[in-house]
C-alpha cells in the first residue's frame, strides 16, 4: 500500500483527514502514484497537474526519504521505501510568506 | 417577506450574507472554502438556490463548485444528489477542466495573443473571473476566464466548451493583459435575445455576439485610451467593467480603465457620460434595478494610485443615466480610507427601494437600503473583496 501525505487545501478538497493509501500494480512512480490518486480522488485532477500537459504545477513539489523527486522524470521509481510503503511520499505545495 | 442574499468572494474564501426585505441585520455565513481565492460566486434567476462558484488557488488551479441549497453545501459538478460517491465512497467529480479549444473544425487555432513585452505569447489558462448562469436554464452556465476565453456548460457546471469564435474571430493577437492578468470579466446575456451576448476582456475591449456565441465583434467605437500606441483602435482597450438594466438591454454603461461611457445602441458606439465626476478612474459600475437612467461608479483616484480620492470612501450616483453625478456620503468613511472596489464587487437587489451593495478590497461590505442615499458597513472584516452579487428571494 502507498502512502501519500496531500497539501492541507488538498486533503480538504478530497474529504480526507490525514495521508492517503493508495493501490498501485506495477513500478511504483511519480506518474504511477499520481494515476492511482486521481482514480481515486478525482476531485483532485488538474489540482497537483496539469489537466493535458500532465505535467506538475509549479508550486508544488514531490518528496520522498528526504529527497526531492520533483525534476526527476515521471518514469522513473521511486525509492524502495515509498514502494513499500515504510515511508509517504509527500506533495508539498511552496510556502506562502506572509 | 422578501428576503436578500449576498455573495460575497474574497482573496481567502466566500461568505454568503443574509437578511430579510428591510436590509438592517444581516447573518453572515462562512468562510466557505477557507483559504481559497473565490473570484466569484452567482446564483442562477431560474432556480435560486442554485449557486455556481468560481474557487481558485495559485498552488492547485480552477475548481467549479456549485451549491442547489443557497450556499448551505457544496459539490464539484458532476456529482448529482445521491451519486456523490465514487469508487471507496469518495466524493467524484471533474469539473475544473477548461481546455482552449484549438480544433481544425470550430478552434480556428489561434495559439497566441500580446503579451506584456509586446512579443506574442501563447494562451494558458489560469482561473475563471466571472460565471453567468443561464436566465432560462439551470443547467447552462457561462465561464469568463484568465487568459481571456468564454466557456458555456450545459450540464450545470459539470464539462465546459469554450465558444471559440470570440478568440478566433480575428483581433485575438492584438489583445493584451492589463496588470491583474488577460482577464474576461464581464458576461451580459441579454434577456430579450437569447443569441446576443456581451462581453469584456482587459485588455482587449468589449465584444458582442448576435448568434449565441459562434461569430462575435469588437465594439468599441466611441473609446478613447491614451494609454495605446492608437487610442481610438478597435481592440486594445481596458475596459473594467460593463452594466445594463435587464428592462432596457441595448443600453449599456461602462466603467473603462479611465472614462465612463454608455451605449444606446447594444454597443455599436459609445459616448462618454464622465461629467462632473472627480475622477473618472474607477472599476465598478451598476444600474438601479428599476431606473434605468440611475447608474452608480466608486471613483478611484488614479491608475497609479488604486485608492479613493483624499482618503474619502464616496460612491457617485447619476439619475441621469451619466454626465450629471452627485455624491453618495452618508455611512461612507469620511476619512483615511485607502482601500480599492474590484471591478465585480458591485451589485443591486430588486426590492423597492432598490438595494446597492459594494465591497472593498479592506474587507467591508457596504449596503444602501435606499438606493444610495445611506449606507451601512453589513460586514466589516472580511478578506479583501473580490466580488459581490446580490440574490433577491422571495
Amino acid at each position: 500500500m502507498i502512502r501519500v501525505v496531500l497539501p492541507g487545501h488538498l486533503r480538504t478538497l478530497a474529504h480526507v483527514s490525514s495521508e492517503v493509501q493508495l493501490e498501485i500494480v506495477g513500478p511504483v512512480t511519480q506518474r504511477s502514484v499520481l494515476d492511482a490518486l486521481e482514480a481515486q480522488y478525482p476531485m483532485l485532477r488538474g489540482t497537483i497537474r496539469d489537466h493535458v500537459t500532465r505535467e506538475r504545477r509549479p508550486f508544488l513539489r514531490f518528496f520522498a526519504c528526504e529527497e526531492d523527486y520533483s525534476l526527476e522524470p515521471p518514469d522513473t521509481p521511486l525509492p524502495d521505501a515509498v514502494a513499500s510503503g515504510k515511508e509517504p511520499l509527500l506533495i508539498i505545495g511552496a510556502i506562502a510568506g506572509g | 417577506m422578501s428576503k436578500v442574499r449576498v455573495l460575497v468572494g474574497t482573496r481567502k474564501g466566500a461568505f454568503i450574507l443574509s437578511s430579510d426585505g428591510k436590509r438592517e441585520k444581516w447573518d453572515i455565513s462562512g468562510p466557505h472554502f477557507a483559504g481559497w481565492e473565490m473570484y466569484h460566486l452567482k446564483g442562477s434567476t431560474v432556480d435560486p438556490n442554485r449557486i455556481f462558484a468560481s474557487q481558485c488557488s495559485g498552488w492547485f488551479g480552477q475548481i467549479i463548485q456549485r451549491s442547489d441549497d443557497g450556499g448551505k453545501t457544496w459539490i464539484q459538478p458532476g456529482t448529482p444528489p445521491g451519486e456523490e460517491k465514487g469508487p471507496g465512497g469518495m466524493p467524484k467529480g471533474e469539473s475544473n477542466k477548461f481546455v482552449y479549444d484549438t480544433s481544425a473544425e470550430t478552434g480556428k487555432p489561434l495559439t497566441t495573443h500580446q503579451f506584456y513585452d509586446g512579443n506574442q505569447h501563447p494562451w494558458e489558462f489560469k482561473r475563471v473571473w466571472h460565471l453567468e448562469p443561464s436566465p432560462s436554464d439551470p443547467d447552462t452556465v457561462y465561464a469568463g476566464v484568465e487568459d481571456a476565453a468564454l466557456f458555456r456548460s450545459t450540464d450545470g457546471g459539470k464539462n465546459w466548451q469554450e465558444l471559440s469564435g470570440l478568440r478566433g474571430h480575428g483581433t485575438g493577437p492584438r489583445w493584451q493583459p492589463g496588470a491583474g492578468g488577460m482577464c474576461l470579466h464581464t458576461i451580459i446575456l441579454d434577456p430579450k435575445d437569447p443569441k446576443r451576448i456581451y462581453i469584456a476582456i482587459s485588455a482587449a475591449g468589449a465584444f458582442r455576439t448576435d448568434d449565441g456565441g459562434t461569430t462575435w465583434k469588437p465594439i468599441n467605437k466611441g473609446l478613447y485610451s491614451q494609454y495605446i500606441p492608437e487610442p481610438t483602435a478597435d481592440v486594445g482597450h481596458c475596459v473594467h467593467h460593463v452594466a445594463m438594466n435587464p428592462s432596457r438591454p441595448g443600453v449599456l454603461f461602462m466603467q473603462k480603465h479611465w472614462d465612463v461611457m454608455r451605449s444606446d445602441n447594444s454597443g455599436d458606439s459609445w459616448t462618454e457620460v464622465s461629467g462632473n465626476l472627480p475622477t473618472d478612474f474607477g472599476f465598478v459600475i451598476d444600474v438601479h434595478a428599476h431606473e434605468p437612467e440611475t447608474i452608480y461608479v466608486v471613483p478611484i483616484k488614479s491608475d497609479g494610485e488604486h485608492f479613493p480620492l483624499d482618503g474619502k470612501l464616496r460612491v457617485y450616483r447619476s439619475k441621469s443615466g451619466g454626465n450629471e453625478w452627485e455624491e453618495l456620503a452618508k455611512g461612507l468613511p469620511e476619512r483615511d480610507c485607502y482601500v480599492n472596489v474590484l471591478r465585480d464587487a458591485m451589485s443591486v437587489d430588486t426590492l423597492d427601494k432598490c438595494g446597492v451593495y459594494f465591497g472593498t478590497t479592506g474587507g467591508q461590505v457596504y449596503a444602501s437600503a435606499d438606493a444610495g442615499d445611506n449606507w451601512m458597513p453589513i460586514a466589516r472584516h472580511l478578506p479583501a473583496v473580490l466580488s459581490v452579487e446580490v440574490q433577491t428571494l422571495p
